[in-house]
């Protein structure tokens, strides 16, 4: 029996999970939920490493390996199955996905044990697992849809958690219809590829655009407008500009959340996406050129915000949009396997980092503002150790894996052709922000004095079940990114050649050209990008440990500045004004007050009216006197005969006339 | 031979009595024997139509009538003697409970 042929086994279990514990957790203690949750998640990531295996022997003829279960709906041409496939790049997503989720579910058990909702909050984490393991698994564009739309869902549950904070609650709601803005572009995108191409399977939707003449810089053909469509959706998922604001707000969900779901996962799925589909996109260069836009624009934007943030987690939740820029920038200047080296490698350090943060809130007894803290290092030092390796990682020192993704993308947006000096410029701005800014992090939280009150707050080490998730990311954060180590002294980069198969097919073209000037930019560059994390380093260095009233001296000096990122640009306000507002008075002015109560209430109100007045007035010949009746049945007798015999009179009398 | 249209004369006269009747009268046996009288009016025109016309078919019909008047005699008298219980009146406007 090999897994390959039974890969819906992978999906299934953490479904089965989230059906145990949601039907029956309730009544079960804490311990058994653990197991079916951890077990059905453990399960499923060995099913993925057998997998993996048994795809590193599969003969590349049979590669990418598509398994069709059954038919989903049929419709004329069109056919959706349930169809899994599997190729170079959902391997990697697959083993990313069930390992670091496996890892998180072994951390929530020891971080969730004191809450209530216990067995709910499995569930939904399982019915996340398999509505993301459905999304990287599924072989067409109507399945991946499914899991897309799932893995919303699952956040939407898991932001509204605590759903009688009302702040929570509105936090799911955002995130929802936020993604429900980029989600009707990323149907229509699937609707044009539909009509283009007549199918929605990937492998033979690919094999035909693939030798289809590409659109021209600057001209809205298909293909751009489909990528720019499927773009729209995964800018929603992702969190990227102009939709990046359920994000930062969805920090409202329990902190095991915001690692698995909000930051390493399932807001990745956007580049996936465009990774899956980058046949698509190097085909329309200008919808390529949007995406590195976009997504440098994001990164730096994204990291301004975090400089200033005071909440542990909102910094890490403005870092996360800023490194998904990061991604979606690779993407956009074709170097998709960067992007996918940075998605996995974000994975790894970023749920450290939340994971290392909520045991930082955990220690704390609840206290999420960084001005609240203080000298934690020594006393939860394997807290502090993990953070550290993290942010060591998230700000680009060698060799951790942090220093090789972002190097990567970095030399990549420097090679680009349209514009890349200035794409690069801002990555490494942004690169140095990151790094002031997580050092910031680290600084006000582990060192300086204690700024929180000794006495009411016992700071305690967290347990075991927290601990060593923790380690065990730690380690994937500093060996990580060693695949793509031998780049620099010459040797082909095995990420990327792994990768190889899946990216070449779209011809991106002069790779070995490239790659030649590529080695002689390689040095350079990296030295450049840990001189920026250096930088960074001793600014917040300088800043936060040697003068420790200097940073709120600047935050005077520089007032404007400082409350406009501290409101994070006012975009959220801006929003409300010129969108919220405008939604609301046009539902409750125009469409309540008017169309629902003038119009639709007052036809249906109306007709029921006529009917009770009609009734008003029949009613009274409903006297209840039998006599009466008799009376009607006379006179209905004489109408009828009257009719019957109409024509006859008629003939009598004019007969008598003549 | 008396004339056909002397027997229908005499059948309208005494359907239109019976109507009369059922319209104007109060107590309950009344009205039902008013209905009688209208049966029997009918009947009267179906031989005379039968006579005239030298067939059978009326005089069947008649029989059918005779079998269906006693049957609802034998209904129509249950329902007046239990209104007659429940309401200690035959009087038929006491009986419009389900005037509005």
């Amino acid at each position: 029996m090999s897994i390959l042929n039974y890969l819906w086994i992978i999906p299934a279990l953490p479904l089965l999970g989230s059906a145990l514990n949601g039907l029956f957790g309730r009544k079960w203690p804490n311990k058994i939920v653990n197991t079916v949750a951890v077990g059905s998640t453990g399960l499923s990531f060995f099913a993925a490493l057998e997998a993996a295996r048994e795809f590193t022997q599969l003969a590349p003829e049979n590669i990418p390996w598509v398994k069709q279960y059954f038919t989903w709906i049929v419709a004329g041409d069109f056919r959706a199955g349930f169809d899994l496939q599997v190729d170079h790049l959902t391997v990697v997503m697959l083993l990313v996905v069930t390992g670091v989720g496996w890892l998180i579910h072994i951390y929530s058990t020891g971080y969730m044990a004191h809450e209530g909702g216990y067995y709910r909050f499995f569930s939904y984490l399982n019915l996340f697992m398999f509505f993301m393991l459905i999304l990287v698994l599924a072989a067409n564009y109507v399945l991946l849809f499914v899991g897309w739309e799932g893995v919303g869902l699952s956040s939407y549950l898991l932001i509204g958690f605590y759903f009688l904070r009302k702040s929570a609650a509105d936090a799911g709601k955002k995130a929802f219809i936020v993604n429900r803005i980029g989600d009707f572009g990323f149907m229509l995108g699937m609707f044009l590829l539909f009509k283009s191409f007549g199918t929605l399977d990937f492998v033979p939707l690919f094999a035909k655009a693939a030798p289809m003449p590409p659109d021209l810089m600057g001209h809205l053909g298909m293909f751009t407008v489909a990528c720019l469509l499927i773009f729209t959706g995964a800018c929603g998922k992702s969190a990227q500009l102009p939709l990046y604001v359920w994000l930062p707000d969805a920090m409202e969900g329990p902190t095991p959340v915001s690692a698995l779901i909000h930051a390493a996962t399932m807001v990745t799925a956007g580049v996936y996406v465009v990774a899956r589909s980058h046949i698509l996109f190097t085909h329309a260069p200008t919808a390529m050129f949007v995406v590195a836009i976009v997504g440098c624009a994001t990164a730096f934007f994204a990291a301004t915000i975090g400089l200033v943030q005071t909440d542990i987690k909102r910094v890490l939740a403005y870092s996360t949009v800023s490194q998904l820029g990061y991604m979606f920038l690779a993407c956009g200047v074709a170097a998709f396997s960067a992007g996918i080296f940075h998605l996995i490698t974000h994975a790894f350090f970023k749920a450290l980092l939340f994971l290392a943060s909520g045991s930082v809130i955990h220690a704390m007894g609840g206290e999420q503002n960084m001005q609240n803290m203080g000298a934690l290092s020594k006393k939860i030092r394997w807290t502090y150790l993990t953070m550290l390796t993290g942010t060591l990682a998230i700000a680009g020192f060698p060799p951790l894996a942090g220093f090789f993704s972002k190097d990567s993308i970095l030399l990549n947006a420097y090679q680009s052709e349209s514009g890349g000096r200035i794409l690069y410029a801002f990555g490494l701005l942004t690169a140095l922000l990151t790094s002031f800014y997580m050092f910031r992090l680290i600084f006000l939280t582990f060192h300086g004095k204690p700024r929180y009150n000794e006495k009411k707050v016992h700071v305690h080490e967290s347990p075991k079940s927290m601990l060593v998730p923790l380690m065990i990311l730690a380690l994937l954060s500093i060996v990580g990114g060693w695949m793509a180590a031998p780049a620099f002294w010459g040797a082909p980069d095995y990420f990327a050649k792994f990768l190889e198969p899946v990216f070449a097919q779209g011809g991106v073209g002069n790779a070995e050209a490239a790659e030649a000037t590529a080695h002689a930019l390689e040095t350079p560059l990296a030295v450049v990008a840990v001189v920026t994390a250096l930088l960074g380093f001793i600014v917040a260095f300088w800043l936060y440990i040697k003068q420790p009233g200097k940073p709120e001296q600047l935050a005077k000096s520089m007032r404007g500045v400082y409350t406009t990122l501290l409101n994070k640009y006012y975009v959220d306000e801006i929003y409300a004004a010129l969108i919220v507002k405008p939604l609301l008075w046009l539902s409750s002015s125009v469409l309540w007050q008017v169309v629902d109560v003038r119009v639709i209430d007052a036809t249906v109100n109306g007709i029921a009216e006529g009917a009770t007045d009609l009734g008003d007035g029949v009613r009274h010949t409903q006297s209840g006197n039998t006599r009466s009746y008799a009376v009607w049945v006379v006179i209905g007798a004489l109408v009828i005969i009257a009719i019957i015999f109409w024509p006859y009179f008629r003939v009598a009398t004019v007969g008598a006339v003549r | 031979m008396v004339p056909t249209h002397y027997y229908l004369i005499l059948s309208a006269v005494l359907f239109g009595l019976g109507v009369v009747a059922f319209i104007f009268k109060r107590n309950i046996i009344t009205i039902f024997m008013s209905i009688e009288l209208m049966l029997n009016a009918v009947n009267l025109a179906f031989v005379a139509f039968s006579q005239a016309l030298n067939k059978l078919d009326g005089q069947i019909f008649v029989l059918f009538v005779i079998v269906v008047a006693a049957a609802e005699a034998a209904v129509g008298l249950g329902i007046i003697i239990l209104i007659a219980r429940n309401r200690h009146s035959l009087n038929v406007e006491n009986v419009d409970l389900l005037k509005l």
